[in-house]
């Protein structure tokens, strides 16, 4: 198989389908033209996020790169959020065939994404470097690492 | 319910192609090479083999040679014009952009090594102008290779008016007639064809075995060395039980290409006007000049490997010419060559049948393909962007 069954799991059943109405973060990453787009909402209290949401243009790989981000910051401080990386949300997918890996880069950059649109929100000062201008297509900052 | 429909990529053996190999895994196991009585018997029958599969394409014996498949046929055709090509001093070739990578890879290394390549466009509807293709030929143009009918999209090109045209002018014509054989006719004098690829699992037979056609006169070069099989120009000793199913399945198919086209053609139909009810969808390809199997189809808003897996997930077995099917960052080259863009080309099914697929599944494969889409759809952020004009729809 292509896949472990984490990720058909998460690709089949996903966790925290759909859009927030006044999400204070929305996070868009991914270009069309590559195939992939993941958009993520997030609520924030209190520094904690209560409650995530994504939508995902993209294959099951995305899907379920997506599903399993949202998983892993829900509950989780601002902070913790921002530490997320795609190499977590692979070994939390049971692994992802090396060609697919930039679906999780996507997962992590989306969340990183919808972060500082809150930050942008709120008037809160961020290191802007830390955050990639959110078109994946032919970015291959991550890849070689994680191949 | 699992419901076969990537037949495109291969076929489920015929049982006559299954029992016409048989015999020669343990009884007619000579080695055709030998000159003992059982290796003779093998010779034998590896003439008769090819003599039966000449016939087929209207050839004769001498012209067929035995490959390991439609690739390896592809490599040696246009390996070998190439080759004669240098000798006067033609470094030119013929093709197009919706080619199947064993030519268009091979042309890139012929490339590497100093020929020019010129890829005739291809038209929306799939299918190429012989007047292009004309218009592309030079005086140093070694060869011209053009697919019969395209593996993704299905669409039959105009192969006999090529072939004219290739004749008149005096250049070397190949198609690889992969998808082709077994499909629809083929008479390569008919067609003025110089050179023709065919692979047995296309057609119910087995793996690993196929053909090259090469009218006599056409000077053919070994790719791979060894031995003296095949007339010099394919060592290694012949795979005659794979030979033998690629016989029986070659002949059943050819045998029953207006019967199963009459099976086929209503049933391509059904599935047309089924999936063309979903709502910004596009069939690609012209809709009649296609092989009666093939269906090839866009959905905007979604990505196909997603919907690929989620249709196996309902026993749908279908492909995709997704970037992430393809395992590059582009969709499918042969989507791309039709003029589609990126954004859609990245959400396209292909449902290849056959004749033993039934009206019953033609039902379930559209209703499944409407559930997926509309699920795939709703949780697609570029779906929302569509829907809501901030994103303008292509289909």
């Amino acid at each position: 198989m292509l896949y472990s069954e984490k990720v058909m799991d998460h690709f089949k059943n996903p966790r925290n389908v759909g859009e927030i109405e006044n999400a204070d973060g929305i996070g868009e990453v991914g270009n069309v033209k590559c195939g992939d787009i993941m958009k993520i909402y997030i609520k924030v209290d209190n520094n904690i996020i209560t409650d995530v949401k994504f939508k995902t243009f993209g294959c099951g790989s995305a899907i379920a790169s997506s599903s399993m981000a949202t998983e892993m910051i829900k509950g989780k401080s601002i902070d913790d959020a921002l530490e997320l990386t795609n190499r977590a949300v692979v070994e939390a997918l049971d692994g992802l065939p090396t060609h697919k890996i930039h679906c999780s880069v996507l997962a992590e950059e989306a969340v990183k994404a919808a972060v500082k649109d809150y930050y942008d929100k709120n008037g809160i000062e961020y290191d802007k470097t830390k955050f990639c201008d959110g078109n994946c297509c032919h970015c291959d900052k991550h890849q070689s690492s994680e191949e | 319910m699992r419901i076969y429909a990537d037949n495109a990529a291969t076929t489920k053996m015929s049982k006559t192609a299954i029992d016409a190999m048989l015999p020669y895994f343990d009884k007619i196991y000579g080695n055709p090479s030998s000159l003992n009585t059982t290796g003779q018997i093998a010779a034998e029958e590896l003439s008769l083999a090819r003599n039966k599969i000449a016939s087929l394409i209207g050839a004769e014996a001498r012209e067929i040679y035995f490959t390991s498949g439609g690739s390896e046929a592809d490599n040696q055709a246009i390996l070998s014009a190439a080759k004669n090509g240098l000798k006067k001093n033609k470094k030119h070739i013929v093709s197009t952009k919706f080619e199947h990578h064993a030519v268009l890879h091979t042309l890139k290394k012929l490339e590497r090594q100093g020929f020019e390549i010129t890829l005739v466009d291809v038209n929306e509807d799939g299918i190429v102008k012989a007047e292009d293709v004309a218009k592309a030929i030079r005086e140093d143009t070694a060869l011209v290779t053009v697919m019969f009918a395209n593996n993704e999209i299905g669409t039959i090109q105009p192969i006999g008016e090529i072939g004219k045209i290739c004749r008149e002018k005096g250049v070397v014509f190949h198609t690889d007639a992969v998808q082709a054989a077994g499909h629809l006719k083929i008479d390569v004098n008919e067609l003025q064809v110089d050179m023709l690829s065919v692979s047995a699992h296309k057609f119910h037979g087995p793996k690993g075995v196929g053909f090259l056609y090469c009218r006599r006169g056409v000077i053919l070069s070994s790719l791979i060395e060894g031995g003296a099989q095949e007339r010099n120009k394919r060592a290694g000793t012949e795979n005659l039980a794979g030979v033998w199913g690629m016989c029986a399945a070659m002949s059943e198919a050819v045998e029953n290409i207006d019967k199963n086209a009459e099976i086929l053609l209503p049933l391509r139909q059904k599935l047309i006007d089924g999936l063309s009810q979903i709502p910004h969808s596009k069939i690609n390809g012209d809709l009649k000049k296609r092989l009666p199997g093939n269906v090839n189809v866009c959905f905007e808003g979604i990505e196909g490997e997603s919907l690929l897996l989620l249709l196996d997930e309902k026993g749908i077995e279908a492909s995709s010419g997704s970037a992430c099917t393809s395992g590059s960052l582009d969709p499918s080259h042969v989507l791309l060559s039709i003029g589609l863009p990126h954004d859609v080309a990245h959400g396209s099914l292909r449902l290849t049948i056959t004749e033993e697929n039934t009206e019953e599944e033609i039902d379930y494969i559209i209703k499944s393909v409407a559930e997926v889409v509309a699920y795939l759809r709703e949780i697609s952020p570029v779906w929302e962007e569509l829907t809501t004009g901030k994103r303008e729809f292509i289909l």
